[in-house]
């Protein structure tokens, strides 16, 4: 493990029941830097970050984090580990019991015993951050989707964690969120020396903050390297995935004999 | 809603709770049951027991002075026993007393009756009183039904 | 035909053995550690009020009307055989023994048991479990743990509720109503009600009670599929085999305390 990755996934094999998600893939986050994850739909790129955050254990290899494995840890080493983790997933996944500011208070509140003053002020500048500091009194039912997704990325950040996970961070935003939360990932990673992952389909969007990505299809890493790179890829499937056509090595059909065949049965 | 409200509220369900638990202790069962606190235990002999159950009570002129605990069978005599705790209040029942398994009601439930006898004069008044073991000799059986009958038809038939 | 029975028969015997020991090592797993008061009691409160105190207005009436109908019947019947003085320990019998505690887990489930598992469900579809165990926050212990100590400390309350008022009740139609003696009504009823045998043992079946419906409710929630789909079912589950557990056990509890 060289100390300028992060995460290192070694031959990392994972299949839920009879069905494989990948085949003994290796993948390595460096430190500091905004990587992007791709691949299309269903391929279980959210199961990549839930192997990561020690939710889900591969059935082979290893997953190492900050010097850690983490697949082979306890209980409490992993939630000791998890302090220096966060998530942003899809749905933004706030507390809808507790308004916005109690929210972004709640991992502080449960890890650290601060005066109330402190912790005002701490939330107040992590909301601050995400520009929602005027809705700090909102429940997340009254809030937009985009805002209910910055409240959560304030929340993510608010136990100053080492390496943040984005899980499909832009689906259903209109554009000017989507700008917002772009700066955003951006911006909060280079102030923090933090280092992301994204997780995310829309290519166009995502390669332009990347430092790096990865692309996955057929339980295999079929591409890697920084956007320029990927985007001057000879590879039919790369550039079939980054172009998005309709037909190529992903195939438009299901696997299935031939229409006139099938017809022909249906009729015989 | 913020939380001072919702802790008096909790406050006053814990509290009705136990107000119900007092109301339920206080007016509905009775807690001052003889059996709570001191005892001691007497023994009786009797032929037939009838529907006398564990947990019966043993009265005094209709005052509940005990209760029966067990009922068994002497192998030898093939007797009924049945002990019973009377209450630590109550001492100094005579030796000679009686005790009879009577019914409350016509169908009520059966209960054994403590019929004070009397202290001889002359003699040691403490060593004719029943404590903690002793056993009444004088003691009724339960009527039952069927023997009842019987004896009325045979005495019905010998008058004839 | 035969096979298949007996692969069905095995299959739902896995599943269940297998739902008992995920249920098990979860309920270990909430409340096995000892608790931080600070912390959790605040959490218990508010878990106590969503469960206990909005639980107080059905509870209160059913036991209201329950007493009544009994009441009503229990005198119907006895001023047949003159025995209309025994209509006060009939009812208080029937309520402390039997329907204080399973009417009461009946209606527990139906209104707290069905909530608990429609709001974790809800929590884990929407993905809030999962993002506070990234938080490092153990939601057995911060969301699973509360609910289950404050459904196993109302349900007793509950219940005892549910027997008083359901008393006052019968007295009402009994007493105020139909006319049967006042002073007959309470006093043949402290007579044949024992503190112990009858109050107690009742209050010892509504705990037994709580722990398996508050168990039932949060596991379900626990390990529901996490879509709409999923939560509704687990709801139906929860309240379908609570009562279910409730009466069977019941009968268990009831042979075993008052069986000779």
């Amino acid at each position: 493990m060289s100390a300028d990755n992060i995460v290192e996934l070694k031959k990392v094999t994972f299949s839920r029941g009879e069905r494989v998600i990948y085949d003994a893939i290796d993948l390595h986050i460096p430190r500091g830097k905004v990587v992007a994850v791709m691949g299309p739909s269903g391929i279980g790129k959210t199961t990549l970050l839930r192997l990561i955050a020690g939710q889900i254990k591969p059935d082979q290899g290893s997953i190492n984090f900050d010097g850690q494995i983490i697949n082979k840890m306890s209980r409490p080493e992993l939630y000791e580990a998890r302090k220096k983790m966060s998530m942003l997933f899809q749905s933004g996944a706030l507390f809808t019991e507790m308004n916005v500011f109690d929210n972004i208070a709640f991992p502080i509140r449960e890890h650290f015993d601060l005066c109330p003053d402190v912790l005002q002020s701490m939330v107040l500048m992590k909301l601050n951050s995400v520009g929602l500091r005027g809705a700090a009194e909102l429940m997340p039912s009254e809030l937009s989707g985009g805002m209910a997704r910055r409240a959560a990325l304030a929340r993510a950040i608010a136990l100053d964690p080492q390496l943040i996970m984005y899980d499909e961070p832009f689906t259903g935003q209109d554009p000017i969120s989507m700008g917002v939360l772009l700066k955003l990932i951006r911006q909060l990673n280079d102030a923090l020396g933090l280092t992301s992952i994204i997780v995310s389909h829309d290519v166009s969007e995502v390669m332009s903050i990347a430092d790096y990505a990865y692309i996955l299809a057929n339980k295999k890493i079929i591409g890697q390297g920084t956007p320029d790179k990927l985007f001057k890829s000879e590879s039919p499937l790369i550039h079939q995935f980054l172009a998005g056509e309709d037909d190529g090595p992903v195939p438009f059909h299901y696997p299935a004999q031939p229409l006139e065949q099938q017809l022909k049965e249906i009729f015989d | 809603m913020n939380n001072r409200k919702i802790e008096i509220l909790v406050g006053g369900f814990i509290c009705i709770g136990l107000a119900a638990l007092l109301f339920l202790a206080l007016s509905v069962a009775n807690t001052s049951s003889v059996t709570n606190g001191e005892t001691y235990r007497l023994y009786g002999k009797f032929d037939n027991i009838g529907g006398l159950k564990v947990r019966s009570p043993v009265k005094v002129g209709g005052v509940v002075v005990g209760r029966v605990t067990d009922i068994s069978l002497d192998q030898e005599s093939y007797l009924a026993v049945v002990s019973m705790d009377i209450s630590g209040r109550y001492k100094g029942f005579p030796e000679s007393s009686t005790l009879s398994i009577l019914t409350a009601g016509l169908l009520g439930e059966q209960y054994l009756g403590l019929e004070p006898g009397f202290i001889m004069p002359g003699e040691d008044p403490e060593s004719q009183i029943l404590t903690d073991g002793d056993t009444i000799q004088d003691t009724k059986s339960a009527l039952v039904l069927e023997e009842l009958i019987g004896q009325f038809l045979f005495s019905q038939s010998s008058e004839d | 035909m035969l096979g298949n029975g007996l692969a069905a028969l095995g299959r739902n015997g896995t599943n269940i053995i297998m739902a008992l020991g995920q249920s098990g090592l979860m309920l270990f797993n909430a409340i096995w550690a000892l608790p931080n008061f600070s912390k959790n009691a605040p959490l218990v409160i508010k878990q106590l009020y969503v469960v206990g105190v909005q639980s107080l207005a059905i509870i209160l009436v059913s036991g209201l009307f329950i007493g009544m109908v009994l009441g009503l019947q229990g005198y119907t019947i006895l001023i047949g055989y003159g025995a209309e003085n025994s209509l006060g320990p009939m009812v208080a019998l029937s309520l402390l023994r039997e329907l204080g505690p399973v009417v009461t887990a009946l209606l527990f489930a139906g209104r707290a048991g069905s909530a608990l598992t429609a709001e974790i469900g809800l929590m884990k579809a929407t993905e809030q479990l999962s993002s506070m165990e990234l938080m490092a926050v153990d939601p057995l212990r911060r969301v699973i743990a509360p609910r289950f100590w404050a459904g196993f400390i109302s349900m007793p309350i509950l219940a005892l509720l549910f027997s008083s008022i359901g008393i006052i009740g019968g007295h009402l139609v009994g007493v105020e109503w139909l006319g049967v003696d006042v002073g007959n009504f309470w006093s043949v009823m402290q007579a044949a009600v024992d503190f112990q045998d009858d109050v107690l043992n009742g209050v010892i079946k509504s705990l037994v009670f709580a722990f398996v419906v508050t168990w039932i409710a949060v596991f379900r929630g626990y390990s529901c599929e996490p879509t709409s789909e999923g939560i509704s079912k687990a709801t139906t589950q929860t309240v379908v085999h609570a009562s279910l557990v409730v009466l069977g056990m019941d009968f268990v509890l009831t042979s075993l305390m008052f069986g000779e």
